[in-house]
């Protein structure tokens, strides 16, 4: 009976209706400290930290460049990791996770992407170079947007769920060896015109906001990913009894209003 | 009998191939095809075209690989002999694996023995040539195998071929810098063996791994 009992959590993380309430508790906390930590990192980073010694201001884009690259790539496994636990344990609320996290992702790609070439505009002087990374993070967001695709290309929930779970896994055992051929690639075809020297350490003043970013994005990402969670869960379970219940509340609760 | 499915598989689709030799040769002939278009479209001067050759054979043998994938399990899906192999009591990564040998067989192999042609008319210097055929042989095979991969997730879809490209395309990349790179340091005068071995790594690592994703893919997705 013991050992029973032990994995009740675990079949209680496979409820959306459980997780639907739970995060309905947390939501409000996250709110806040998603804002705090964000409007903190962010002034503190754009108007207190020091200027760079050669780059001047412009390297102020490193509080958002950095955070949202580190979160684009992290996405990524936990997308992949929720479609293997999907596949393995036939969990509901998994595949959910691993289709929210592919267009958080895709978009947290697409802003890592579009930052740095905001960035490299004034520093190398073109928006746009072949170096491995940056060409790393153009084959990651191909990989989302290829999940994304095929997720929505099937009629049925459950194949389209298990296609993209699949993609997901193959595309992680693909990662590294992709980035270590980019890499591979890029000393191969170094260009002369642009030296990308190894960055220099960062001082402390501002390596400090950096962190509070880089903490504040988790939580933005946590934040973003449970909304898109929960809107799944009420449109896969509209048909569920407690989900009817909410939606017939909330609209006597709006018409109630309405009288006031 | 421990190849049990394997052999039968591969013979049934050369067989198969065989029948039907215009649809067999019609990669080879894209091939061909698309080369002429890239003298016409950049530059026929023999020395810009050498630069570009090595790339240009690649780029070519990726598209026209992947171009035969699509139709790896349509037929079979359409007529119902895919389900008689998902039910059939042996281990599924043996006829994948037989199914994706016959496809190199009939795509990837003919493509090899072509490209001294193409390298020729592409004034692609002679030394590259054995480089460039050993790298075409190692590297086509890897493109079948993680194109049946998406052959396999996108064979229910009535119009899967532009989303197999979709999905195929990124992880064919190691095997196309590998690949190229063999034949430029070959032409550079190096020795063309080093990425030559990543990419039979690469291959060794596709047949241990692809027939069980492949094997997954068509299990989940046909039971829909």
């Amino acid at each position: 009976m013991a050992s029973n009992r032990d994995w009740t959590w675990f079949y209680r993380l496979g409820s959306p209706r459980w997780f639907y309430e739970t995060t309905g508790r947390w939501l409000p906390w996250l709110w806040a400290l998603t804002l705090v930590l964000l409007v903190a990192g962010l002034v503190w980073g754009l108007g207190y930290a020091p200027q760079d010694a050669k780059q001047g201001n412009s390297f102020r884009i490193i509080y958002l460049h950095v955070p949202v690259s580190f979160l684009a790539l992290a996405g990524y496994y936990l997308m992949a990791i929720a479609g293997a636990i999907g596949l393995i344990w036939k969990m509901k609320l998994s595949y959910m996770v691993m289709k929210s996290a592919a267009p958080i992702g895709a978009v947290l790609t697409f802003l890592a992407l579009f930052t740095g070439a905001v960035w490299g505009k004034p520093t190398w002087g073109t928006y746009w170079v072949w170096d491995a990374r940056i060409t790393s993070m153009l084959i990651l967001l191909f990989l989302y947007l290829g999940v994304l695709a095929l997720q929505y290309a099937f009629h049925s929930q459950e194949a389209g769920n298990k296609a993209s779970a699949i993609l997901a896994l193959v595309g992680t055992v693909n990662i590294p060896i992709i980035y270590k051929s980019v890499d591979w690639w890029y000393t191969l075809h170094q260009p002369a015109t642009i030296k990308l020297t190894s960055a220099p350490s960062m001082h402390i003043d501002m390596f400090q906001p950096l962190l509070v970013m880089i903490v504040a994005l988790y939580s933005f990402y946590a934040l973003a990913l449970i909304l898109f969670i929960r809107a799944e869960i009420l449109q896969r379970e509209r048909k569920a009894a407690w989900v009817c219940d909410l939606a017939l509340r909330a609209d006597q609760g709006s018409a109630g209003e309405d009288k006031e | 009998m421990s190849n049990i499915g394997f052999s039968a598989y591969l013979r049934r689709d050369l067989l198969l191939s065989y029948r039907r030799l215009g649809e067999a040769a019609s990669p080879l002939i894209f091939f061909l095809l698309v080369s002429i278009l890239i003298p016409l479209g950049v530059s026929p001067d023999p020395q810009r075209l050498a630069e570009l050759a090595p790339g240009i054979i690649w780029v070519m043998a990726l598209l026209a690989t992947l171009l035969s994938t699509e139709g790896l399990f349509a037929a079979d899906h359409q007529d119902g002999s895919l389900e008689q192999m998902l039910i059939a009591p042996q281990l599924l990564a043996l006829p994948v694996l037989g199914k994706v040998t016959a496809h190199w067989l009939v795509t990837g192999l003919p493509l090899t023995l072509v490209s001294p042609l193409i390298g020729l008319m592409l004034s692609l210097p002679a030394v590259a040539t054995v480089p460039m055929m050993a790298s075409l042989a190692l590297g086509t095979a890897c493109l079948s195998l993680i194109g049946a991969v998406g052959a396999a997730l996108t064979v229910s879809l009535r119009k899967g071929g532009l989303l197999l490209s979709i999905l195929v395309i990124p992880l064919y990349i190691p095997v196309i810098i590998f690949g190229s790179a063999a034949v430029q340091t070959a032409v550079d005068g190096f020795n063309w063996l080093g990425p030559l071995s990543v990419l039979a790594a690469m291959l060794c690592a596709a047949i241990a791994l692809c027939p069980w994703a492949i094997g997954g893919a068509l299990r989940l997705v046909s039971s829909n």
